[in-house]
């Protein structure tokens, strides 16, 4: 059970890495297009279509991986004072209540909407079209993964509402890794601590 | 026992909130399917209060509520669930948030902070309060370009707050200017954060930009002025710094000119060096070395003198079509004027040695053009080239856009040149040129007059922190706001050069580019997903008629303009304290953006207020993301109370720049004006 579960963790994250690419593949199909416009006079229509596409994908993947890393907004007001066993009820509750049904309401209506369009092999409308039904299709895909990814969720909760504390994460980059920054800017915590006592030395004197 | 309070503040405000439904419900007359909405509203206010992620609050509450609002229709309430989805998905203004974010974790990777800060702190030594202006101006410049409030928190947490209190700053003080500063980067353009109000309200993103410009640049302005009067009334609180701290060490070279003139340091640089050139009193110092300290050195006259020349012709063409082009090069130098001046002059009327900054800062305007000659440099140029065509339409922004892909032109420079040329005219007319062209010269005069060599060595670290990053924000934002691109190819093109700019400094590597993109990934999916979740959750509450009940009961206390301004801000400003920016604009914005109308306010100049007022979100208790950031870097001994003390008056001074906008919406709407109407 365990391991299906740190599976599907790793599903989720491996995705998601994998269509984060896809920002990169973004800029630079962009700054191509930017260059062949102005430069070589060369504008390429599918280009805008093909933008939005890949923006598209990028995030509705990420979703997933996100959720597995616990990036997903959360208003803090309270959340971050309880204590972790109140936070996994919490979780717990709320996954049951909006998460699940919202969710697999996405992925089923997604399911027949992409449906319709692979049937017909949906194109966008511009002059040189590019097919658009794996597009649509990545909203069932998404919603999936993200089903997949909430009902490893709930079983953390449980996991932490047994044992009182929160089963941990494999690790990932994060957006403000103390560690980090402090190499890069040449910090180290003593001279933080040598500032501390510098600074309350000061004030004694005055 | 802290804790305990915190949670109390949260358990009252949800009692409040559920019991004014309550009270709302009972009392009406027949409860209607617009109850049910601002039932629901309330709810989701309680429920993102609990904690769970907002995207799938929004997302589950909304299916239900749209289910009921259908008559329980499963069909209708799945394809509306659908398109909503889509709907995000194809969204060609949400579309730049992915790439704002990549570029700003690439500029962020560049490591650039450090030095930024060095050099501006060296260079406003002599202002009061020193430290504290080259903090908010490194966070205003850095924050601006990344966008990352976080990091900027953090990474000046380490940097100048360790060298602040170490200085005998006040704690309080310190703090509250580096979280204060850290949070400009979500308003000054080009913020995530306009994008994100402009696809929730549809207004354009670009006279968002434009129209957030000075309002942004004004509250920097602001706590930049609110430093220096604390430094000066009490400098016990931001005492100068002692001389050995602003010491600079000079090259052994320049040492060596200097050898047998007594007070090296203080030497003008410019005779020096001339002199030396001619080999008079060169101490045989190579005369390589001389060439390039001169060639620094006199950088700023070139451009001066070569934007003077461009800039005549252009004022002085008799073509009419022109004319409209010379005006849009007039306004560019207005909007980045007051960039530099507003940072400079504030220093500039309230200390006394007015002339460092202002010398300091014409020089950014002038110097800009010319970062280090490398070929990162070279393309910083081109770019910034593309923010302004002087003469000619369509084939000049090719040129630079070309540039600006890699191939470097010297062409573009030149325009480039032009850009930050206009040194003062505003007018095209030869009057209007003759006026700017002696100020510029009386600039110039000042600055070879003042510029020591000392001086030139902070102004070399400037040429290779301050100017690239102005330059990368002004070539972005120029071009977006000039309509030469759209925000999605200036933000694609802005992530490419935030790539050039880490290459430049050796920091891109594959790690780093990994890093960058996973962080991208994670970020964009949060935002996004949460305008999935909104998207839902917005159209049930219009099916539901709560939009209806809510500007029924509006219109119905017959309220004013101001009164209603004053009544919408004091809600989103209350919102603050418990919710973060992203929730309060995806959710509340479209409740409030259909009254608007009624009042004749313009959701641009709404937006703006919204956009100063959501800058106190950061900074209220109990969930200002600043503090904690900054909290988790300092010494022991400072406490999260000693930190939100410091920001309070901060968030004073934001509440006055709201004011002070309203009083003067032309600070906002002045440059969307001009330019789009």
């Amino acid at each position: 059970m365990q391991k299906i579960l740190l599976l599907v963790d790793r599903i989720s994250t491996w995705v998601g890495q994998l269509f984060s690419w896809l920002i990169v593949v973004l800029t630079l199909l962009i700054c191509w297009e930017v260059f062949s416009r102005y430069a070589l006079n060369k504008p390429h229509g599918w280009v805008l279509d093909a933008q939005i596409i890949l923006y598209g994908t990028l995030f509705m993947m990420a979703g997933a991986y996100t959720l597995a890393k616990n990036n997903h907004v959360r208003g803090d007001v309270l959340y971050g004072f309880f204590k972790p066993r109140t936070q996994a009820w919490i979780d717990l509750i709320l996954y049951i209540a909006f998460f699940l049904p919202g969710v697999f309401a996405m992925a089923w209506a997604g399911w027949t909407f992409a449906a319709d369009a692979v049937a017909i092999r949906e194109q966008t409308f511009s002059a040189d079209p590019l097919p658009i039904y794996p597009f649509k299709a990545i909203i069932p895909i998404a919603a999936f993964m993200l089903l997949a990814q909430g009902i490893v969720e709930i079983v953390r909760c449980v996991a932490c509402i047994k044992n009182g504390a929160w089963p941990s994460r494999e690790q990932d980059v994060e957006e403000v890794d103390v560690e980090k920054l402090k190499e890069m800017v040449n910090v180290k915590d003593d001279d933080i601590v040598a500032a501390g006592q510098a600074a309350l030395k000061k004030a004694g004197q005055s | 026992m802290k804790i305990r309070k915190e949670l109390w503040f949260g358990f009252i405000l949800m009692a409040m909130i559920l019991a004014g439904t309550a009270v709302m419900l009972l009392s009406a007359d027949k409860v209607t399917n617009g109850h049910l909405g601002l039932m629901m509203l309330a709810l989701v206010v309680v429920a993102i209060m609990m904690g769970f992620p907002t995207a799938f609050t929004l997302m589950g509450m909304g299916m239900i509520f749209t289910w009921i609002a259908y008559e329980r229709d499963t069909n209708k309430t799945l394809t509306l669930m659908v398109q909503s989805a889509f709907k995000v998905m194809s969204n060609d203004v949400l579309i730049s948030i992915p790439l704002f974010v990549f570029m700003g974790y690439l500029v962020e990777r560049a490591n650039l902070i450090e030095k930024l800060f060095r050099s501006l702190h060296l260079a406003m030594a002599r202002v009061p309060g020193s430290l504290a202006v080259a903090t908010l101006l490194t966070c205003a410049v850095f924050a601006t370009a990344t966008g990352i409030v976080g990091a900027v928190v953090t990474l000046m947490g380490l940097l100048a707050f360790p060298q602040m209190l170490r200085a005998g700053y006040d704690t309080r003080l310190a703090a509250g200017a580096i979280t204060a500063g850290g949070c400009l980067g979500i308003l000054i353009p080009p913020s995530v954060m306009l994008i994100v109000y402009g696809a929730t309200a549809g207004v354009s993103v670009v006279q968002l930009y434009a129209g957030a410009l000075f309002p942004g640049l004004m509250l920097a302005g602001l706590y930049i002025i609110y430093v220096i009067i604390i430094a000066k009334l009490k400098p016990h609180l931001a005492p100068p710094l002692p001389e050995s701290e602003r010491h600079i060490d000079l090259p052994a070279l320049t040492q060596k000119l200097l050898a047998n003139v007594s007070s090296g340091v203080k030497t003008r640089a410019l005779p020096a060096l001339l002199t030396g050139m001619r080999g008079e009193r060169n101490n045989g110092v190579p005369i390589g070395h001389i060439a390039r300290q001169l060639g620094i050195a006199l950088l700023p006259l070139i451009v001066f003198t070569g934007v003077s020349l461009l800039s005549y012709r252009v004022a002085t063409s008799p073509v009419e079509a022109e004319a409209p082009v010379a005006a849009n090069s007039g306004m560019q130098s207005l909007e980045e004027k007051p960039a530099e001046a507003s940072s400079g002059a504030s220093s500039g009327g309230l200390a006394e040695p007015p002339s460092d900054d202002k010398a300091e800062k014409k020089e950014s305007s002038t110097g800009l053009a010319e970062p280090p000659s490398d070929d990162k440099a070279e393309k910083k140029e081109a770019s910034s080239g593309l923010a302004e065509p002087p003469g000619a339409a369509a084939s000049e922004p090719a040129a630079a856009k070309a540039a600006n892909t890699g191939v470097s032109e010297p062409p573009s420079s030149e325009t480039a040149k032009a850009a930050d040329a206009s040194t003062g005219e505003r007018v095209p007319a030869p009057k209007g040129y003759w006026i700017g062209l002696a100020v510029g010269a009386a600039v110039m005069l000042f600055f070879y007059a003042w510029l020591s060599f000392a001086r030139l060595e902070i102004f070399k670290m400037l040429l290779s922190s301050f100017f690239p990053l102005v330059v990368l924000i002004l070539a972005v934002l120029g071009s977006i706001v000039f309509g030469l691109a759209t925000p999605t190819e200036a933000a694609a093109v802005g992530a490419f050069g935030g790539a050039l700019l880490a290459a430049a400094y050796g920091r891109l590597n594959f790690g780093v580019v990994k890093e960058s993109a996973f962080l991208t990934a994670k970020t964009s999916a949060m935002v996004c997903w949460l305008f999935v979740g909104s998207a839902i959750f917005s159209a049930a509450f219009a099916l539901l008629g709560g939009q209806e009940l809510v500007e029924n009961w509006v219109m119905s206390m017959n309220l004013t303009k101001f009164q209603f301004l004053l009544l919408s801000q004091a809600i989103i400003f209350i919102l603050g304290w418990p919710l973060e920016w992203t929730e309060i604009i995806v959710i509340f914005m479209p409740i409030f953006i259909p009254l608007l109308d009624n009042f004749g306010v313009d959701p641009l100049f709404f937006g703006l207020l919204v956009a100063l007022n959501l800058q106190t979100a950061f900074l209220s208790p109990p969930v200002a993301m600043a503090a904690f950031y900054l909290k988790g870097v300092s010494p022991p001994h400072v406490t999260l109370n000693q930190i939100f003390a410091g920001m309070l008056p901060f968030m004073g001074i934001q509440v006055l720049a709201i004011v002070i906008l309203y009083a003067f919406p032309q600070i906002g709407m002045w440059l969307p004006t001009v330019l789009y109407r």
